[in-house]
């Protein structure tokens, strides 16, 4: 009880003295901020991403077959769905059409896509919303497109894609299985991949390997390493930022020291009297962290509050182009906000860490100074 | 080299540690020359300010080896989404030979520490420093092993490859590849109850003794040593796998996640503190003869062994709960 009243006089007495000194702290407060607010900010937002990916790839199917010619993605032929035969454990299989279009007219590539389930007539597309946004159109408007012939074709946008799955619809023009035959010159009885629906993820390695042996030109491609690979992207492109970064927590290091032991003659003067009417060195000591640890605190939750504002609410616009990728056809999406505790810890000790340890020796300089020496 | 935050914060706070413990080394091997308690010399006062600078970074330091544990464990557990067969942490600590040693050093080096601070806390309260010396040649003793945890830890995540897909071929490699082992070898659940069961009344009992008598600290402290080495061979082979409900599940991190309630926090936290505490008692149990520590030793020690000894309570009270209270029934299976 006594310790606990101890600590909150002197927390008392620190705070008085924090505001003493406003102009310097302040500063110290800022810049302090600032570097949680950049780090955090990186932070959240790929974890958000990373979210994401994860819940859209949820939906996609197990396994993604494709055929290689020559070390390149070639077309399928339809025929190799029959050739796959029978394979236990596999529940779906079916041919894919896709490809790219590059539009001119808005110097961006557009991702095309045969969607059966949306019964589509011939003449029509249903596009993502990114697309409607850049050229200006809306249902009921029409999409032109130079085919591979030459020829053009105009398809009516018969409804734009949802919004929330815009990190990856954006770009996305869903057309008829003969539409896109047509404009794309892909010939009958092929196809750009195969998926497998697989149920059990116990299997999938079996059936992968089972595929090679049959179709040794394909290559299976499985849902769990798209994630894998986006895990590590993500993290590693994290990691780059956060390297850039080490610059700037190095200045702070460099700050923090010096406003640590540049003390005025004033604050000298106050340990002097402090230690003359009887503070032993542990105490400053205990004062000068608490200090620190109100900075700390003060600035970390600011800037993990700016971080989260500026990632979940003004779309990360810092960090954006580096961390998510480079597109023509920027998607506008909100993230589902992500916090957990290895990211705090992580922002924790690349922060508030240096600062720390940046501050020792001057606080221990300044505790052991004498009273005499300063107040004379 | 796996290039993510939480890798190079692990490895940045091992060499930020390593180089204030060096810085700390330097000093005491400074003092171990000089110190003379009787004289006034500048040299002299100039070492004793300086133990206080030594005592806050030490205390930091270890601190912070308290928190890279935790931190290593998490991330161990974020990246292993990133490894085939890895399903959580054991997986990813599977993934080379570096993983467990590594881990394994981050718990020496906590207890060591915690042992260490303990004791310099006692002889900072006898005026004349009486253990000085042997504490800053225990420290000497710890310097190499956060050298080796250092590097141990570098050389795990330097060697860490993410199995993500090449351009050439897919799944042929994570289909042909062995994927790591997610899981660890257990003792047979049987002699780990056993082992279980006799160890802590064994550290029980010790304790008491030391609470009646004031005898026996380092005893306590050993026989907590060797509890904590069984609770975790225990929690491996058999608590865990009744919080899971689950009798081939054995992994020690999953239990402290959010789908099991976190459980791993009710115990481990009583039992690395129990361990703690008990250490602490046995280093500062034996120093009850020098007249300038007699009250500090006979305070402190009494305060710490019944810390210790609830704590260790808490333990056995909680891993026997979860047994109780699991739905998983292994009679006449395992016993």
């Amino acid at each position: 009880m006594g310790w606990l009243r101890h600590q909150r006089y002197l927390l008392d007495f620190i705070i008085a003295s924090l505001l003493r000194r406003k102009g310097k702290n302040l500063g110290l407060l800022l810049v302090y901020s600032l570097i949680v607010f950049m780090l955090a900010s990186v932070m959240l937002f790929t974890h958000a991403l990373k979210r994401e990916m994860g819940q859209v790839l949820q939906a996609s199917p197990e396994i993604i077959l494709q055929r290689i010619e020559a070390g390149r993605h070639a077309l399928i032929p339809a025929d190799y769905l029959r050739k796959i035969g029978r394979l236990r454990g596999v529940t779906a299989r079916k041919g894919r059409l896709w490809g790219y279009f590059y539009d001119p007219a808005v110097r961006a590539n557009y991702t095309l896509m045969v969607a059966p389930e949306r019964r589509l007539a011939d003449s029509e597309v249903i596009i993502g919303s990114a697309i409607a946004r850049t050229r200006g159109i809306g249902p009921g408007d029409y999409l032109t497109f130079r085919a591979h012939d030459g020829e053009a074709y105009s398809f009516r946008v018969r409804e734009l894609l949802a919004s929330d799955t815009e990190l990856f619809s954006a770009d996305l023009v869903l057309m008829s299985e003969r539409a896109f035959r047509v404009s794309q010159g892909v010939a009958e009885g092929w196809y750009t991949d195969i998926v497998l629906s697989v149920s059990n993820p116990l299997e999938l390695a079996k059936i992968a390997e089972k595929l090679t042996l049959r179709l040794p030109d394909t290559r299976p491609i499985l849902r769990e390493e798209i994630l894998r690979t986006y895990d590590s992207i993500f993290s590693w492109r994290q990691g780059i930022l956060f390297v850039l970064l080490l610059g700037a927590i190095l200045a702070f290091v460099i700050f923090a020291w010096d406003k640590a032991s540049g003390l005025s003659a004033e604050e000298r003067r106050e340990i002097g009297i402090l230690k003359a009417v009887g503070w032993e060195t542990g105490d400053v000591l205990r004062m000068k962290f608490w200090e620190g640890a109100i900075l700390s605190l003060m600035a970390f939750l600011l800037g993990y509050l700016l971080a989260y504002l500026h990632v979940f609410h003004a779309s990360a616009s810092l960090f954006e182009p580096v961390l998510k990728g480079w597109a023509v056809l920027y998607p506008a999406f909100r993230l589902t906000p992500v916090i957990d505790g290895l990211q705090v810890a992580t922002l924790f000790f690349f922060s508030v860490f240096p600062y720390v340890v940046a501050t020792i020796i001057p606080i221990w300089q300044v505790s052991v100074t004498d009273p005499d020496a300063v107040m004379r | 080299m796996l290039l993510n935050p939480a890798t190079m914060v692990l490895i940045l706070v091992s060499g930020v540690v390593l180089s204030m413990l060096l810085l700390a080394a330097g000093f005491a091997i400074q003092l171990l020359r000089h110190w003379d308690i009787s004289s006034g010399s500048e040299r002299q006062l100039r070492l004793e300010r300086r133990t206080y600078l030594i005592s806050t970074l030490l205390a930091w330091a270890f601190a912070a080896e308290l928190v890279s544990l935790l931190l290593f464990v998490y991330n161990a557990e974020a990246m292993s989404g990133q490894f085939v067969g890895a399903m959580c942490a054991t997986g990813v600590l599977n993934v080379n030979a570096w993983g467990w040693p590594t881990l394994l050093l981050k718990i020496a080096i906590f207890f060591s520490g915690a042992s260490w601070l303990i004791l310099n806390a006692l002889d900072n309260r006898g005026y004349d420093y009486p253990l000085v010396r042997l504490k800053y040649r225990l420290l000497l003793l710890i310097v190499p092993l956060v050298a080796v945890e250092t590097g141990l830890q570098l050389r795990y995540f330097l060697e860490l490859r993410p199995d993500v897909i090449t351009s050439c071929c897919g799944s042929l490699f994570s289909a042909n590849a062995r994927g790591v082992a997610g899981e660890v070898a257990a003792l047979s659940p049987a002699l780990a109850v056993w082992g279980l069961a006799l160890s802590g009344v064994l550290v029980l009992a010790a304790g008491l003794r030391f609470q009646r008598t004031r005898r026996g600290g380092p005893l306590f402290g050993l026989l907590a040593l060797l509890a904590f080495g069984i609770a975790l061979a225990a929690i491996v082979s058999v608590i865990s796998p009744y919080i899971y409900a689950h009798p081939e599940h054995h992994c020690p991190f999953c239990i402290l996640k959010s789908g099991h309630g976190f459980a791993g926090y009710l115990l481990y936290i009583p039992l690395f503190a129990a361990t703690a505490w008990a250490l602490g008692v046995a280093v500062v149990a034996p120093w009850r003869h020098i007249p300038s520590l007699d009250a500090a030793v006979a305070d402190g020690a009494s305060r710490l062994v019944r810390r210790s000894l609830g704590m260790f309570l808490l333990f056995y009270l909680a891993a026997g709960w979860f047994v109780y209270s699991s739905p998983l029934v292994m009679q006449g299976v395992w016993w």
